[in-house]
């Protein structure tokens, strides 16, 4: 299957005070149509200023212009001109974010909103415009979506405010979906419905979608393949059964170690000691060896290259420890005893 | 830890009210209530850590709140350590306060951005007359900051020099600054990353140890209910649906309700196979809930007898729940 957006070595820089400073370091990843890339991390690790570079709405100043590729039908998005890129985002490369209610422009009504759409990317007027917008608000399981587009985001609850952003975003049958964190505002409940949803329509269009979150559970729940981020560059990839049932980076080993419910009741939970790195403060070497239980010399200097695991489907992790030399191999066997 | 506790609760609620007031016109006429809070039983034994736990708008946090004072409740009947806090004058309340603390979801929101942490967690010490010169304050909050895993120098410092995770642990330092009974933890961890998260949960799970804590813990977050809690009360639109030890509660849910909420949690593993049960609609206006069982509109075995109020069942030592099936 051929990749619908490819995306190469991306690299994101923020300004502060007059020094830049990388938020985004070196991504790379394929989306399918079909299939769910989920970017996992903590707050501050880059994953939404990634989603933000992919879709060419980053606040600049203060970031600068990213550089790598994302290539979208043999076009580098990061190369067009903003006259060009509006043609495709939103139509043909859409995002939901995670709080509807900010997203939304509370002073149009639900139809406004649905109905600019429909004018721009499909260039349906009036009545025309108003059936599409019936149609999507009906596909994402709302009630009586012809008196919905009278109706102010105020109007609504979370999660119905959610579902008009999906609406929206899958409106114009986007080839890729970029969710930044679509369910982290809403209930248990209403967090299932509305991942039933995304499920149900991603396989009935075949979108591609990069999901973005911090919740482990979502990721089980929709993911094929995942990306674990940390101090804005990429630690380990693989796919969802490779990073759940071997996860290979001690960072990811402590994400899911720190989640309650791994051990027994009353004992006490495995941590990551120390926090997570300023942008202005990442270490050198490899960002994660001053909170690392294994760091080595090799750690605390230079780059990290990624070492591969696994051929197919492709397990990387950027560790020295996997690099198959003595002093690694004896530091792992040591540390699992 | 079991239902069979042989001492006395050191919180017991009983039948806990809180209804706010909806008022139209100029002349501000009363034409309704928001029933957030509508008859609410649950008791915590010493060094017991007891579970709110519910959706947006099931009343948890003002159960919490009403609860201590903190809203003046409605009706209802709270006695704290034997004392019925509800019939205390101020000043006998503010000395009941000293055992009750609370921490709030957003550290930041909760310290006040002006005051250095030592004043911020001293304050109380002196108020209160625990310490009674500057110098004896710096040294309980020294030791104050060390058991909440903070350094001394720490004190010196303003909230918006620390990461969340360390201004959580500054406000759970204010909180057992005076040695308190009982700390309501108001969604403490909500904020947080897993990492921290968890840092957090392990300070608490000391603290309960060294200190004899109880903790009332409200949160939307089943697992860590589950990892934290002793036993668990499950609130829908301000009334218990069910509660009971928390082992038992997320094994052998009753009330539709708790096996709706526990089958949407997120699976934990990608290949885990779960039976969900997908609840249709969200909650109902707490201004007119539905009579008889609030669940019913959203129940998928709702009957027309659940428009009466549903009889109260025990399942089991200590777990009890609300309706008809």
């Amino acid at each position: 299957m051929e990749p619908i957006l490819k995306v190469k070595n991306l690299t994101t820089r923020l300004v502060i005070e007059k020094h830049p400073y990388p938020v985004v370091e070196g991504i790379s990843f394929d989306l399918y149509p079909g299939r769910t890339l989920a970017l996992v991390g903590e707050s501050g690790c880059g994953k939404t200023l990634t989603a933000l570079s992919v879709m060419g709405i980053l606040p600049m100043p203060p970031a600068e212009k990213p550089t790598g590729e994302v290539l979208y039908q043999g076009r580098n998005l990061l190369e067009l001109r903003e006259k060009e890129l509006r043609k495709i985002r939103g139509g043909k490369i859409s995002m939901i974010f995670q709080d509807p209610s900010t997203a939304l422009n509370p002073v149009y009504t639900v139809g406004d909103q649905l109905g600019e759409v429909a004018q721009l990317h499909l260039h349906l007027e009036g009545e025309e415009g108003e059936h599409k917008a019936i149609e999507a608000l009906r596909e994402v399981g709302l009630p009586r979506p012809e008196d919905l587009l009278e109706v102010y985001p105020h109007q609504l609850s979370g999660g119905m405010k959610q579902r008009v952003m999906i609406a929206m975003a899958l409106m114009c049958e986007p080839d890729v979906l970029i969710a930044d964190e679509p369910t982290t505002a809403l209930d248990v409940t209403i967090q299932a419905q509305v991942l039933d949803l995304i499920r149900a329509l991603q396989k009935k269009k075949g979108t591609a979608v990069l999901l973005i979150t911090h919740d482990m559970g979502v990721v089980a729940e929709l993911a094929d393949d995942v990306i674990v981020m940390y101090a804005a560059q990429g630690i380990e990839k693989g796919s969802v059964r490779q990073i759940f049932d071997h996860c290979a980076h001690p960072y990811t080993q402590g994400l899911f170690e720190s989640r309650p419910g791994e051990q027994a009741v009353n004992q006490k939970l495995k941590t990551i000691k120390g926090q997570v790195p300023s942008v202005v403060h990442f270490p050198s070497g490899c960002r994660f060896h001053p909170r690392c239980r294994y760091v080595m010399d090799k750690c605390r200097h230079g780059v990290v290259p990624d070492f591969e695991l696994e051929k197919k489907p492709q397990h990387i992790s950027k560790c020295w420890l996997h690099d198959g030399s003595e002093e690694s191999a004896l530091k792992l066997e040591r540390e699992q005893e | 830890m079991t239902a069979s506790q042989p001492t006395e609760p050191l919180l017991a609620v009983k039948g806990l009210k809180k209804y706010f007031p909806v008022t139209a016109g100029l002349f501000r006429k009363h034409v309704g209530d928001i029933k957030a809070v509508n008859g609410v039983d649950f008791s915590i034994f010493p060094g017991e850590v007891h579970g709110l736990v519910g959706e947006t708008g099931s009343g948890k946090s003002t159960t919490g709140r009403a609860a201590i004072r903190l809203i003046e409740p409605t009706a209802g009947d709270v006695r704290f350590m034997g004392q019925n806090l509800l019939t205390l004058t101020p000043e006998q309340l503010l000395n009941v306060r000293k055992h009750v603390q609370v921490v709030f979801q957003d550290p930041f929101a909760s310290l006040n951005p002006r005051k250095m942490i030592l004043d911020t967690i001293g304050e109380a010490l002196v108020y209160h007359g625990i310490a009674k010169t500057r110098l004896e304050q710096i040294e309980r909050v020294e030791v104050i900051l060390n058991r909440v895993g903070l350094p001394g120098e720490a004190m010196f410092r303003f909230p918006h020099q620390f990461s969340g995770g360390q201004q959580q642990r500054i406000c759970i330092g204010r909180a057992i600054a005076l040695e308190p009974k009982l700390i309501i933890l108001d969604e403490a961890l909500s904020a947080l990353d897993v990492s921290v998260q968890a840092q957090i949960l392990n300070l608490l799970g000391e603290l309960k140890d060294s200190l004899h804590l109880s903790y009332l813990f409200i949160s939307h977050d089943l697992s860590i209910v589950r990892y934290l809690c002793d036993r668990v009360t499950v609130l829908y639109l301000g009334k218990v649906m069910e509660s009971g030890p928390t082992e038992e509660i997320y094994r052998n849910p009753k009330h539709p309700y708790t096996q709706a909420l526990l089958s949407a949690a997120p699976k934990r593993h990608p290949d885990e196979k779960r039976e969900r049960m997908l609840l249709k609609g969200e909650i109902p206006s707490a201004r007119n809930p539905p009579s008889g069982c609030p669940f019913r509109t959203r129940c998928p075995f709702a009957q027309p007898i659940c428009s009466e109020p549903p009889p109260r069942k025990t399942a089991g030592e200590g777990h009890e729940y609300d309706c008809i099936l």
